[in-house]
C-alpha cells in the first residue's frame, strides 16, 4: 500500500485522456515500452470535454494527490471543438483552485496525440515528479474517505 | 445484485511477465460483486473467449470485465462474445493491464498493485453499466461527389459502375477541372485531353450520374448514411433544358473583352460563353459582370439569336436540397498566385508566365493553336528559363511548406516537349532538388537532360529584370559550378506552388471534417486510412487530401469511391449508443447544451408533465437525436442541472472510477 508520510510519499495521480488521441498515445508509450511511474492511472473518457470539473475536486477530495487531463491538439479534437471547451473549463477551474488553496501544478492540462507515445511518457514522469515535490494533498482531502 | 465475472488474461508473457495475473484474479475475486474471477494464457483466442461465454451462462453474470490488452484492440471482440453468451455487450469493460501497466513497468509488485487498482476501476465501473442497445440507421444509397475534376469524376464514374445513384456538384460551368486545361501528361507524354474528355463524356451518359455544374454546396446536415446536402445552383441565364450547345450566342455576343480563364487569362472570350470545345455540359453561360444586358438592360443579342430561346436574363439562384448516404470531397486545386514574388517580375512582364499559362500556350486548342510564341511580341522564344520551387518548400508567409510534388515532372515535361518540337531552342531549368519518385519518372527526368539537352541548373533565382530590347535577364547563382550566371531569356517560366481551392475550407467547415494548417483535408489514418477522412461517411479524392499527379489522384479517387460503395452497399448501419441523452425531469430548458453541442443533436420540445398537484405543466426540455449524437460529453459538463448525461461514460461510472482509483 502506499504510505502518506512524507518520507516515503507516492502520489496518487489520476489522468483523464480521450479516447481518440491521448488513450492511444498512452498506448502507444506502452507499444514503445516508454515507461513512467505506476502512480499514474488512466481513466478514458470519450473526450476531454467529457472532463466534469467536479470530477477533479471528486478525485482530490477522495485523496488524489494530482489529476491531469490529456486531449487531442487544439484543433485536432475528433468532436471538432471538444478541447476548445476543456481549456476554458480548465482555465476557470485553475481560479476555483487558486481560491480553494490548491497548489495549481497539481492540476495540468495536456495535448498529447494519438502518436506522441514519447511525450505521453515524458509529460506523466514530470506531472509525477512536479506533484512529488509538492506532497500529498492535504487541503481538499476529506478525512472520512481516507484509507485506514 | 451484481454477478460481476474477473478475467485475466497473460498475454502469452506480454502481461505475466511483469504482473502476477494469479494475485490480480485473486485480490480482484474479493471485490464486491465479484462472483468469478480467472486468469488465462490468452484471452482473446476461441478458447478464451469460450472461457467467458460459459462463465456468463453458468454463473448468469450481469458484469464482465477483462484484464488484458488496450479495449483499442479487443474491446469489440469480447463486446461480440459476451453478446453470443447472451449478454449486453455493453456490460464489458476492459482493464488495460498491457499497454498501460505490464508494458510500462518493470518492477513486479509496484506493477501487480497497478493491475489490481485498474481491476478494481473496471469492476467499479461495470457495476453502473447498463444494457445498451445500438439502433440501426438507414442508408441513403446515393452517393455526392463535390469538385468535377479528374477525381471527382473517377469517383463517381466507379460509384455509379457499382449501381448506386451520383450527382457531380461542380462550381464552374463544366466538369473537366484542372486536367482540361492541361496540353501533355507525364512520364507519357500522352494528350490530357484525349483521355480526360471521353471520361468526362463518360460521366455525363451515365443513367447513374446526375451532373450539376454551376453548382455548389451550400450546406450539409446529418451523419453518416443519412446526409442533407443543400445546392446552390448560381444562375447561368441560360436554361440548360433548352440550350444546344450551338455556340452561336457566343459568336454573336458583342462583349468580346473578357479574360478567358481556361486559357489562364491569356486571351479574351464573349460574356456569353462555353468554356472550351469539349465542355461538359456544353452549356453557354452569361457572365454577369460583364453582359450588358444584365449590367445595363441593353443588349439580348444572344437571346435573339437563339433559336433554341433558351436565354433567360431573369434566371435566379436556385436551392435544391437532397439526401446522401456518402459524400466524396474532390475539391482539388489551384497554383498560388505569383504577384507576391517580385523578385521574378511576374507582373511587370507578360513573357514571365507560369506554368498552367505555358501549358495554355503550348496546347493545340490553347491562345496560339499550339504554336509556341511570346505572350508580347508573338516571337518564338529562343531561350527560356525555368524556375523551381516558386512558392513551394518556402520558409516565408509567401508560400507553402510543403512540395507542391508535381512540379519537377511537369518542367521536364516542358522542356522535353520544348526541345522536341523547337531543338533550336535553349532550355534552362533552375531548381532545388528534382524529386522524381515514382513509376518511370526518374528515367524521363533522366531522358529531359541526356536525350533532350535540357540545361539542369541546381541553384535559386535572384532577380529576374525584363530589359528594354525585350529580353528578360534571369540572375542566379549555379551552386554546383559555385558561380553566378546571368542568362538573357526570352520567356520565364515559374512553377508557382499548389494550393487547396479556397473552396475548401468552409466546406471542411461544414462537413466537420479536419484540416491540416495548410488547408489540406486531414485523413482519418495517415496510413490506414487514407482515403477516408475521420467523419464518418466523408471520403477524401485528389489533391484536396495533400499534392498529387495525375494517376495518384485517379487511384485516390476509386480508393474512396470503394469506400463510399463499401457503405452505400449496407441498408443500415449501427450507430454507437454511447450518446447522450436528457432527464427530462431535472432539465430546465436552459440551452446551456445546445450551444456546445458540434453536431447540432439537440432540439427543445414543449413536452406536458404531470406536476405533483395534479396540474399539467409544459416545460421545455432538451431532446437529443441519437442518431446525429456522437457522443462527446460536451453537454453533460455544460448542463447545470445534471440532466444531461452520457451513456457508457456516465457521470456515476467516471466518478465510480475516480473513487476507485483514489481509494
Amino acid at each position: 500500500m502506499q504510505v502518506n508520510d512524507s518520507k516515503n510519499f507516492e502520489p496518487v495521480i489520476a489522468a483523464f485522456c480521450c479516447n481518440w488521441c491521448s488513450y492511444a498515445g498512452a498506448d502507444l508509450s506502452g507499444t514503445n515500452r516508454l515507461s513512467y511511474p505506476t502512480n499514474v492511472k488512466i481513466i478514458r473518457v470519450p473526450c476531454s470535454c467529457r472532463v466534469n470539473p467536479m470530477f477533479i475536486l471528486r478525485a482530490f477530495q477522495r485523496g488524489a494527490d494530482g489529476v491531469i487531463i490529456c486531449g487531442c491538439h487544439p484543433g485536432d479534437c475528433h468532436y471538432t471543438s471538444g478541447n476548445y471547451f476543456t481549456r476554458r473549463r480548465i482555465t476557470l477551474l485553475y481560479s476555483m483552485l487558486d481560491f480553494l488553496g490548491i497548489e495549481r501544478n497539481r492540476t495540468r492540462l495536456e495535448w498529447v496525440s494519438a502518436a506522441e507515445g514519447a511525450k505521453f511518457a515524458s509529460v506523466m514522469e514530470q506531472f509525477t515528479e512536479d506533484v512529488r515535490k509538492l506532497g500529498p494533498n492535504r487541503r481538499l482531502e476529506d478525512l472520512r474517505c481516507r484509507k485506514k | 445484485m451484481n454477478r460481476i465475472g474477473v478475467f485475466v488474461c497473460h498475454c502469452g508473457t506480454n502481461i505475466a511477465s511483469t504482473v502476477d495475473v494469479k494475485a490480480v484474479a485473486e485480490a480482484l475475486s474479493h471485490e464486491r460483486g465479484v462472483v468469478i474471477s480467472q486468469d488465462y494464457q490468452y484471452m482473446c483466442s476461441e478458447s478464451g473467449q469460450n472461457l467467458v461465454k460459459n462463465a456468463i451462462k453458468e454463473h448468469n453474470l450481469t458484469g464482465v470485465v477483462i484484464c488484458s490488452c488496450s479495449p483499442r484492440m479487443h474491446e469489440n471482440t469480447f463486446r461480440k462474445a459476451c453478446s453470443e453468451a447472451g449478454l449486453n455487450p455493453y456490460l464489458v469493460e476492459i482493464a488495460n493491464i498491457r499497454e498501460q501497466c505490464s508494458w510500462i513497468h518493470k518492477d513486479i509488485t509496484t506493477a501487480t498493485e497497478k493491475a489490481v487498482i485498474l481491476g478494481r476501476t473496471a469492476i467499479a465501473k461495470v457495476t453502473l453499466n447498463t444494457p445498451l442497445t445500438s439502433m440501426e440507421s438507414p442508408v441513403v444509397k446515393r452517393a455526392l461527389v463535390i469538385g468535377g475534376g479528374i477525381a471527382g469524376i473517377q469517383s463517381a464514374l466507379d460509384i455509379a459502375e457499382a449501381g448506386f445513384e451520383v450527382d457531380i456538384v461542380e462550381k464552374e460551368p463544366t466538369i473537366g477541372g484542372k486536367m482540361a486545361q492541361i496540353d501533355k501528361t507525364f512520364p507519357t507524354l500522352d494528350c490530357a485531353a484525349c483521355i480526360l474528355t471521353p471520361k468526362m463524356v463518360e460521366a455525363s451518359q451515365n443513367e447513374n450520374i446526375n451532373i450539376y455544374s454551376f453548382s455548389e454546396v451550400s450546406d450539409v446536415k446529418g451523419f453518416v448514411g443519412n446526409f442533407t446536402v443543400k445546392i446552390k445552383r448560381k444562375a447561368r441565364y441560360v436554361d440548360e433544358t433548352k440550350c444546344t450547345g450551338c455556340g452561336l450566342c457566343t459568336e454573336k455576343c458583342p462583349m468580346k473583352k473578357v479574360p478567358n480563364e481556361f486559357n489562364a487569362g491569356l486571351d479574351n472570350r464573349t460574356a456569353i460563353y462555353i468554356p472550351f470545345a469539349q465542355a461538359v455540359p456544353k452549356i453557354a453561360t452569361i457572365d454577369p459582370n460583364y453582359c450588358m444586358m444584365l449590367k445595363n438592360g441593353k443588349c439580348g443579342v444572344c437571346s435573339k439569336v437563339c433559336t433554341a430561346g433558351a436565354v433567360d436574363y431573369k434566371q435566379k439562384d436556385e436551392f435544391i436540397e437532397k439526401k446522401y448516404g456518402a459524400i466524396v470531397v474532390a475539391t482539388g486545386y489551384n497554383p498560388i498566385s505569383p504577384e507576391k514574388f517580385d523578385e521574378y517580375a511576374y507582373s511587370q512582364c507578360p513573357d514571365v508566365v507560369t506554368s498552367l499559362e505555358l501549358e495554355r500556350l503550348m496546347n493545340a486548342a490553347g491562345p496560339n493553336g499550339g504554336t509556341l510564341l511570346r505572350p508580347s511580341d508573338k516571337k518564338h522564344p529562343e531561350k527560356i528559363v525555368f524556375i523551381q520551387c516558386v512558392g513551394s518548400r518556402c520558409d516565408d508567409d509567401r508560400g507553402k511548406p510543403y512540395c507542391s510534388k508535381i512540379c519537377c515532372m511537369y518542367t521536364a515535361k516542358h522542356a522535353m516537349l520544348i526541345r522536341e518540337k523547337y531543338p533550336d531552342t535553349e532550355v534552362y531549368v533552375f531548381y532545388i532538388d528534382v524529386r522524381t519518385p515514382g513509376k518511370n519518372f526518374d528515367e524521363f527526368y533522366r531522358r529531359a537532360v541526356e536525350q533532350y539537352n535540357v540545361h539542369y541548373i541546381k541553384g535559386m533565382v535572384g532577380k529576374v529584370t525584363p530589359k528594354a530590347n525585350g529580353k528578360i535577364e534571369v540572375q542566379g547563382s549555379d551552386m554546383l559550378a559555385d558561380e553566378q550566371l546571368r542568362i538573357d531569356a526570352d520567356l520565364v517560366v515559374l512553377a508557382m506552388a499548389i494550393e487547396p481551392d479556397k473552396s475548401a475550407r468552409p466546406l471542411a467547415t461544414m462537413l466537420t471534417t479536419q484540416m491540416d494548417t495548410n488547408d489540406f483535408f486531414t485523413e482519418a489514418h495517415p496510413k490506414l486510412r487514407p482515403v477516408e477522412s475521420a467523419t464518418a461517411g466523408i471520403f477524401l479524392s485528389g489533391v484536396c487530401q495533400g499534392p498529387k499527379d495525375i494517376p495518384e489522384t485517379v487511384a485516390q479517387a476509386s480508393a474512396a469511391a470503394a469506400k463510399a460503395i463499401g457503405l452505400l452497399c449496407k441498408n443500415s448501419i449501427t450507430c454507437n449508443p454511447c450518446v447522450a441523452h436528457s432527464d427530462e425531469l431535472m432539465c430546465n430548458g436552459c440551452s446551456a447544451c445546445e450551444k456546445v453541442c458540434p453536431y447540432g443533436a439537440i432540439t427543445y420540445e414543449n413536452k406536458e408533465f404531470r406536476m405533483p398537484d395534479r396540474t399539467v405543466a409544459v416545460r421545455r426540455v432538451a431532446s437529443v437525436n441519437p442518431a446525429v449524437c456522437q457522443g462527446c460529453g460536451a453537454c453533460t459538463v455544460a448542463c447545470p442541472s445534471g440532466a444531461m448525461d452520457l451513456n457508457g461514460f456516465s457521470n456515476s461510472q467516471i466518478m465510480a472510477e475516480v473513487d476507485a482509483i483514489c481509494k
